[in-house]
């Protein structure tokens, strides 16, 4: 049995890494959300953020657009520092970011929000592909966004991101609240996605659904990664995560 | 033609035509109101005042540089648009994150400071400008004579209300600003630049007060208060519409132009108090207006 790796190794693993979070804090307003978030992702990895209602995943995908009051540390995407730029500049190298909310505009219908976000770099999926890979959203093109179901909603907030051209997705838990049969085909869909070479990190509170498409899980708890653990050492490491997680 | 208790058709045609040209300038400058509003959150209290400087800008072509109606017409709006973009660019931009009341503040303090500066240099006895050779007279409809020139107001303004609803209901452009409107932030993280958009909304807003005010010119004389008295009227329609929604303004617009026509034919007397009685009844019934998404 392969032992798990520690943190140190994550974090050595820095020079090759697509996206590379150092001593992240973030605060919005007065109150300090995150103290010193770190952790890697490779190009093509699908990398989860695991942990308790409350722990900072949701935070830290926001300090990774820039979307906090205020945050320091560094963050380096494809090579370039962002910790100093704008939400608009940081989406423009390259990162497609898919709120918890969904962020679904309720004055745009699903075409509208779709081809909403602009085109950033070539070699984004065409309108084509996102209908193929999300044959619902093709049916109800003309409907009002918010008038979806939460799982087509879901698949909209995805399907938009898919088109411009980013290489890097940020997913803030694409299975809340959606029923087993959906998440099965967001879950599909993901793994279609690393199949295309997207990098994916993943804030994900089921564990089951987490495992089935990831290849390594950071555990976040009081605003830090404390503990990384491979796909592949999950098995060994039930009991932690379970503790970790509280379940 | 048939008489309409005792009121001799003429005489109605007439006033529902100064309705529907009274309602053709509400209807464009709530639009405006609620372009700026939809997307700034700011209540512009300078919009008369930019209305005014409209009127002021297309006399000053004329009169200084001999620049006449037509060009005046794009020209005026761009001018005064610019200055728009100039004012949210240096001080509107830095209120977005108080209060919506600082905003209003600021733009009512800087329409007093434009109509001072005007009355300053021009009184207030009004300028002339000359109606364009091409719309001077008018013609006999049979029912009633119709000025060409106040023709042109309406068919002006539904071309602008209707050119203005096509861009940001029905254009990607306008699928932006229906976005941004929502939620900004989201928006600024697909790397859309929301704070280039708020000013050019501004400035097109402001030029949509203006070029009102180039078509006001000639019908009302030149005259620095020409806005401050419109713009009372103008924000209660904006009330009465729904603070925001852009149908809300121009139909709004329109229809209580032709109310108070209406009312000016069947009880004088209340005409001036019409759109503010509809007001305080709407604003009992259904407070975010006719045409407002409950808040």
């Amino acid at each position: 049995m392969r032992e798990t790796a520690t943190l140190n190794e994550t974090k050595a693993a820095g020079g090759d890494a697509l996206l590379a979070v150092r001593d992240l804090n973030g605060w919005y307003g007065e109150s300090h959300v995150l103290h010193g978030v770190e952790f890697d992702v490779k190009p093509g990895e699908v990398v989860t953020l695991l942990g308790r209602n409350g722990a900072g995943k949701t935070s830290t995908l926001c300090a990774i657009m820039g979307l906090l009051a205020k945050r320091t540390g560094s963050v380096r995407f494809a090579g370039n520092e962002t910790i100093a730029l704008q939400p608009r500049h940081i989406a423009r190298l390259g990162i497609g970011f898919c709120p918890e909310e969904r962020g679904i505009f309720s004055s745009l219908n699903v075409e509208e929000n779709l081809m909403l976000p602009p085109r950033i770099a070539a070699g984004g999926l065409s309108v084509e592909r996102i209908y193929e890979l999300f044959p619902n959203l093709l049916e109800r093109r003309r409907s009002q966004g918010t008038k979806l179901s939460g799982g087509e909603q879901q698949m909209l907030a995805i399907g938009r991101i898919l088109r411009t051209g980013a290489k890097l997705l940020l997913l803030d838990e694409p299975t809340e609240g959606l029923a087993p049969v959906i998440v099965q085909q967001i879950g599909a869909t993901i793994r279609e996605l690393k199949k295309e070479g997207f990098t994916i990190v993943l804030v994900e509170q089921n564990l089951r659904f987490a495992a089935s498409v990831a290849d390594r899980h950071c555990v976040v708890e009081q605003g830090r990664v404390i503990d990384m653990i491979p796909s592949a050492d999950l098995d060994a490491n039930i009991d932690k995560l379970h503790g970790y997680l509280g379940v | 033609m048939f008489e309409l208790l005792g009121i001799p058709p003429q005489v109605l045609m007439g006033q529902l035509l100064l309705g529907l040209i009274n309602g053709s300038f509400y209807a464009v400058l709530s639009l405006g109101l609620a372009v700026i509003f939809g997307l700034l959150n700011i209540i512009n209290f300078s919009h008369g005042a930019q209305y005014m400087m409209g009127a002021f800008v297309a006399w000053m072509l004329l009169n200084y540089f001999g620049i006449g109606y037509w060009p005046a017409l794009v020209l005026a709006p761009l001018i005064v648009g610019a200055t728009g973009i100039v004012l949210e660019k240096v001080a509107l931009s830095r209120l977005y994150k108080l209060d919506h009341l600082y905003g209003l503040l600021l733009t009512f303090g800087i329409a007093l400071i434009i109509q001072g500066l005007f009355r300053n240099y021009y009184g207030i006895s009004g300028l002339p400008y000359q109606i364009p050779d091409a719309l001077a007279g008018g013609r006999n409809l049979g029912f009633m004579f119709l000025p060409t020139y106040r023709g042109w107001i309406v068919v002006a303004s539904v071309v602008v209300c209707f050119g203005t609803w096509f861009m940001i209901e029905k254009t990607r452009l306008g699928a932006y600003l229906r976005a941004a409107t929502e939620n900004p932030a989201l928006v600024g993280a697909f790397g859309i630049n929301v704070p280039r958009m708020i000013t050019l909304t501004y400035g097109f807003g402001v030029a949509l007060a203006a070029f009102a005010g180039v078509l006001a010119a000639p019908i009302y004389a030149v005259n620095p208060n020409m806005g401050a008295d419109l713009i009372i009227v103008v924000f209660a329609v904006v009330v009465i519409g729904g603070m925001g929604s852009i149908m809300g303004a121009i139909v709004t617009g329109y229809g209580l132009g032709l109310i108070e026509g209406l009312t000016r034919v069947f009880y004088p007397e209340g005409s001036a108090v019409v759109i503010f009685v509809i007001m305080a009844i709407v604003l009992l019934i259904k407070p975010e207006g006719l045409f407002g998404r409950a808040a």
